[in-house]
């Protein structure tokens, strides 16, 4: 489920988030990567839904608890707060529907971290604004006709979904294109220009 | 005698032809003589086995969900490695339908290597230098422990269908009192295919404290409609046959082997793939250039399957088959809580894998993901592959890279987590 092929520095942001020992699900978790560092370095009791069977297979031959699903259609087995957080990195804008599926992370953990590309980055709006075709960069690759991400937002986007689905943000981080960290007191504005993508902590 | 005589002959002849098409079958047989030998080591095997048993007397029946209670009974079983000294170190293997407790071992009667020893050995996934790995002839089966062939203590005479209907549960109650005898409060793993993953999945749900890691494989949490269909055929093939003799066929020195074998065509179909049989046979013939306007077997997947099922009379008691299909038929987790499969493993603490095949029709995906799903919201940990392959049903017990990995990642994490192996 996960499609961006940028090495994943939203991970050390996202394990930076949660908190020693806790229930975490990974909805889109690839080949178990984010997992097996929670589970190393915050000792949390993970589980995993990919979409992908070889990345399924890759994840159980490395030990961790994972099953194949989707995540527009398969959440609805978990039972309420089954755990303390639910994380969808880089997958949100590969579902169907985004609203739906942020709706039942919330309903299945307590918190939620999603972490997604930002469409409104500085290089993609120039890219579109000055050759007139859809951007295809170094880290969002895909032309128009083949992209998985179909449902591209930026960060003020997201920040008004959160909204509309009831969900407190308890913080949020966006990195710039070398993974940094942009200052945390910048309005959303700033951050939706220069944050190639962002990690948001969300609470029912 | 004159037509088992010529059974025989027919016999001979198709494995003649058998041996001519599948070398990778180890065919051996060669005289007339080698049938009737194999059917007195089955009766010996059934009676008096070559593997150890437990015999469990009168101070301990087995109650049985068809509401009577079985006693005396005994279980043969085979194991490999040695138990640690906290007895922690346990695996359980469950056979499937026609399989039986010869695990890692040579058998006893085809001489063929154990049928899980691409999983189960010294440096394997299920590893016999690491683990006690333990596995005994269900209860109703033909191997050594009380199944239909066995003697009845209170006629002298074999049970035949005076034995009690055994169900999954029964035969996981029995094994549950196996493990008792060697003192286990807890099994590291119980892993099976087939209906061998119906008593992973019923051992997980019933004795949940005493599973730490089930691995279920092709199966699925009952038998559906197609599946009870696929044996009643078999059922009624084995009992149309005049040779069964209402069950007593031991007694009468019979042999049902011409509804015993086509039961096994029926049901060996069952375990292939459309994609498999055509690579493997396609509509080639059998030794002959053209179609012979008769009956013979022109189609060398005529002959293969004629093969096949005689070759499975040799090894396995027709009585036997009605019971082991019969359990499986019966088995369906859901309706013993309600309709609610998910209530079958509330607030399990068991780390589950669950394991389907592309092309498996039998037991196809679909049946994997609904016990998943019902993990899922029980809260279970369950892990849940599925591998690519187009060797149908049968794909469990062959040599498929993919569930090797994912199984021995699984079992070597949860080794970890018992701490078994080191972090």
């Amino acid at each position: 489920m996960s499609v961006n092929t940028n090495a994943r520095v939203d991970f050390e942001v996202i394990a930076s988030l949660v908190k020693p020992g806790s229930r975490v699900l990974d909805v889109g978790c690839g080949d178990g990567e984010l997992l097996e560092l929670l589970q190393s370095a915050k000792n949390v009791d993970g589980r995993g839904v990919e979409l992908s069977q070889k990345g399924v297979n890759e994840s159980v031959a490395r030990g961790l608890s994972v099953i194949q699903g989707d995540a527009d259609s398969d959440l609805k087995y978990y039972p309420d707060s089954g755990f303390d957080y639910v994380i969808l990195s880089q997958t949100l804008q590969a579902t169907r529907n985004p609203k739906n599926v942020l709706t039942e992370l919330l309903r299945i953990g307590e918190r939620a971290i999603v972490s997604f590309p930002n469409f409104g980055h500085w290089r993609v709006r120039t890219s579109l604004a000055l050759n007139g075709r859809m951007p295809v960069t170094k880290d969002l690759p895909y032309s128009w006709y083949d992209t998985p991400n179909i449902h591209f937002c930026t960060i003020s986007d997201f920040v008004d979904m959160t909204r509309e689905v009831g969900a407190e943000v308890e913080s949020a981080v966006a990195l710039n294109a070398l993974g940094q960290r942009l200052g945390f007191n910048m309005p959303w504005g700033f951050w939706n220009l220069f944050g190639q993508q962002a990690v948001f902590l969300l609470k029912r | 005698m004159t037509a088992s005589t010529k059974v025989t002959i027919d016999f001979v002849s198709t494995a003649t032809i058998a041996t001519g098409i599948l070398l990778n079958f180890r065919v051996k047989m060669t005289k007339a003589s080698r049938a009737s030998a194999t059917t007195d080591q089955k009766i010996q095997e059934a009676t008096n086995p070559h593997s150890p048993v437990v015999d469990f007397g009168a101070d301990k029946p087995l109650p049985l969900d068809s509401g009577v209670s079985l006693s005396p009974f005994r279980l043969a079983y085979q194991s490999y490695g040695e138990l640690n000294a906290d007895k922690s170190n346990a695996i359980l293997i469950c056979h499937a339908l026609t399989g039986d407790q010869h695990v890692a071992n040579v058998h006893p009667v085809t001489g063929k290597p154990g049928w899980w020893e691409t999983l189960v050995g010294p440096g394997k996934p299920v590893d016999t230098d690491r683990y006690f790995v333990l596995c005994s002839n269900v209860l109703g089966g033909c191997l050594g422990s009380t199944g239909p062939a066995s003697i009845n203590p209170e006629t002298g005479k074999p049970y035949a269908l005076d034995l009690p209907v055994i169900t999954i549960a029964d035969m996981v109650r029995a094994q549950a009192m196996l493990i008792d005898h060697f003192g286990i409060k807890q099994l590291f793993a119980v892993i099976g295919g087939s209906m061998g993953g119906m008593q992973v999945l019923e051992w997980a749900s019933s004795h949940s404290d005493r599973v730490f890691a089930a691995v279920a494989i092709a199966t699925g949490a009952r038998h559906s409609s197609q599946n009870i269909a696929f044996h009643e055929v078999g059922r009624q093939a084995v009992m149309a046959d005049p040779e069964w003799k209402e069950g007593r066929y031991l007694e009468a020195g019979t042999v049902p082997r011409k509804g015993l074998s086509v039961a096994r065509m029926a049901a060996h179909i069952t375990y292939l793939s459309e994609v498999a049989l055509h690579r493997k046979f396609g509509r080639n013939l059998q030794d002959r250039q053209n179609v012979t306007f008769g009956f013979d077997a022109d189609f060398q997947i005529e002959s293969y399957l004629r093969y096949q099922g005689m070759s499975f009379v040799d090894r396995f008691d027709p009585n036997a088959y009605l019971y082991m299909t019969r359990a499986m038929d019966y088995f369906d987790l859901a309706a013993e809580h309600e309709g609610r499969l998910a209530d079958a493993f509330a607030g399990s603490k068991t780390r589950f894998c669950i394991v389907s095949f592309t092309s498996d029709w039998l037991f196809p995906t679909s049946e994997s993901r609904t016990v998943a799903h019902a993990l899922n919201a029980a809260g279970a940990s369950v892990s849940f592959v599925e591998i690519e392959s187009d060797r149908g049903h049968d794909a469990f017990l062959l040599d498929e890279p993919e569930m090797f990995s994912a199984i021995n990642g699984f079992i070597r994490s949860a080794a970890r987590a018992k701490g078994l192996l080191a972090q």
